[in-house]
């Protein structure tokens, strides 16, 4: 399963680190990265690569957490919505 | 990964309360009429607890997976009236709790289909129903109720145009809130996803999954951007967002319906307010131009939007249907009861606007004291727009009890404040009285 994983939160040392760590725990493969400060908020999206066995609230869960420990929003959601909404 | 196409999409549910407002499962309750009214309960209790056993749970795992909110989870069923099989004695107030107690079982929030379609005539299980809605709404919680008393194919069923101004009164003298639960309609669609009109029509198949999308906010909002643009660029952003948002209707529906292991039928493509800030449809109308909705223009700036809507959706799905256009009721949407509680839109304006839009008067809260043939009169109305129009016209009206102009009603939630409005005090019962049926128009005879 593929998923579409934002950051968004207020700029400090250690962001991507600490969410990277967080998917190499749940053993979770990172296929693209976009970073960027918009509007002043640290914003970043990763394209990742989830394993077949595992388990997506969980993973959800365990993502949020990791947000709020190091205070920004952590957003999960499957792939091919955001296909869907903007091509035929 | 196209990072702006994420951003957007993820601002328009989080920002902009874009999300899916309904599955709604449709059920044919057909197959389930017995030798009386006690056996055709058991049926449709095994069938709608079996349909729609894993209804709930899949829109909940569709909507923690995509991150998309899915606010209702519901059930059509088959016109009740229909199923009253040999029965000479119909018990419909049973076929309601039964109905209620199904809802309950699966979890969905509403059921509708207590139902009767009556445009031709009624039968003595058609009357038997109208007769039994007070009781029925007043015994349950979660059931909905519509009767369609017209169309253009077959003109207007008076006789049911003037008993039902009778049972929205009773309805309402019992408890004004089940009012909500009650629709009278013209032209009636059989796919309808939304409540309290939704009900499952003969010609469709045995189940399947309809979605309704919503997103008045997300209009609202690109629109904002454009605010001296001339009304064909006004077109093209309506019909561009409405895109998107009939987009996520397809994407959901077809995986709600590949999980459930039922077709995926169509997706309503209507703008379905909430009272809740930014989710507005007359905001709408008023970021197009207008000092508050109900001005002059006012009119003209919905039907742009109704057909701009339609325009930009239908390319989105593989089939629509419903009710598909904007939605105007009152108490559903904040800047609308700030209109009518300031007196600066009127039932006459409403009617008019129903003309343009789906669907009728709606969640409209009048005084009390208006009588039977007054809201009779007032489907009559409704009904004649929409006969002559070939569009889906509706009335759901609460009389409220010892309330009149200048209070207001609280319904709380997703329903809102409707300000009680006036209604024109001259009298109807003549007209009404008459009896009979106004024929179909010239222009429904086509073949």
């Amino acid at each position: 399963m593929k998923v579409i994983v934002t950051v968004i939160g207020t700029d400090k040392v250690g962001i991507i680190a600490a969410v990277t760590a967080a998917l190499a725990k749940e053993d979770v493969n990172i296929l693209d990265v976009s970073q960027t400060i918009m509007q002043g908020a640290f914003t970043m999206m990763l394209l990742a690569q989830l394993p077949a066995t595992s388990d997506f609230a969980a993973f959800k869960a365990a993502m949020a957490q990791t947000g709020s420990e190091i205070g920004v929003t952590i957003q999960v959601a499957r792939q091919e919505i955001f296909t869907a909404m903007h091509q035929l | 990964m196209d990072t702006n196409q994420i951003k957007e999409t993820i601002e328009m549910i989080s920002e902009e309360n874009l999300d899916i407002r309904t599955i709604t499962m449709g059920i044919s309750l057909l197959d389930c009429i017995g030798e009386n009214t006690a056996a055709t309960a058991a049926a449709i209790t095994r069938k709608i607890t079996t349909k729609a056993a894993h209804l709930v749970e899949v829109a909940n795992a569709i909507e923690s997976e995509y991150g998309i909110p899915i606010v209702n989870k519901r059930i059509s069923v088959t016109p009740v009236a229909l199923l009253a099989g040999q029965d000479p004695h119909p018990d419909f107030v049973l076929l309601a709790k039964t109905l209620d107690e199904a809802a309950k079982a699966v979890g969905v929030d509403l059921i509708g289909g207590f139902s009767a379609l009556v445009e031709n005539g009624c039968t003595q299980a058609d009357l038997a129903l109208m007769h039994a809605i007070p009781e029925a709404l007043a015994s349950t919680e979660r059931v909905c109720s519509s009767v369609n008393v017209g169309s253009t194919r077959a003109g207007l069923n008076m006789d049911a145009v003037a008993l039902m101004g009778q049972v929205v009164k009773e309805v309402a003298a019992i408890k004004p809130e089940n009012a909500m639960k009650l629709v009278v309609f013209a032209n009636a669609v059989e796919d309808n996803p939304f409540m309290a009109g939704a009900f499952w029509g003969v010609s469709e198949g045995d189940c399947a999954v309809n979605t309704g999308v919503s997103g008045p906010g997300v209009v609202q909002r690109a629109l904002a951007q454009h605010p001296d643009a001339p009304f064909q660029e006004i077109c093209e952003v309506i019909k561009q967002t409405a895109f998107k948002v009939a987009r996520m209707g397809q994407f959901v529906g077809q995986q709600a319906a590949e999980r459930l292991g039922v077709p995926f039928n169509i997706v309503d493509l209507s703008l379905a307010p909430t009272p809740a800030e930014g989710d507005s449809v007359a905001q709408i109308l008023e970021t197009l131009g207008l000092s508050h909705v109900g001005t002059p223009g006012t009119t003209a700036a919905l039907a742009l939007l109704n057909d701009a809507v339609k325009k930009g959706g239908i390319m989105a799905c593989e089939r629509v249907g419903g009710l598909s256009g904007a939605f105007i009721p009152v108490s559903e949407d904040a800047n609308m009861i700030q209109a009518a509680a300031a007196g600066q839109i009127n039932l006459e304006k409403l009617e008019a606007m129903t003309a343009v839009c789906s669907v009728g008067l709606d969640m409209i809260a009048i005084p009390g004291a208006t009588p039977a043939t007054t809201i009779a009169g007032m489907i009559a109305d409704e009904a004649a727009i929409g006969m002559i129009n070939n569009k889906t016209t509706a009335v759901r009206v609460i009389p409220v009890p010892g309330k009149t102009v200048g209070e207001s009603i609280e319904f709380g939630g997703l329903f809102g404040r409707a300000p009680i409005m006036a209604v024109n005090d001259g009298d109807a019962s003549v007209l009404i009285g008459r009896g009979g049926r106004i024929p179909a128009p010239l222009h429904s005879f086509k073949n």
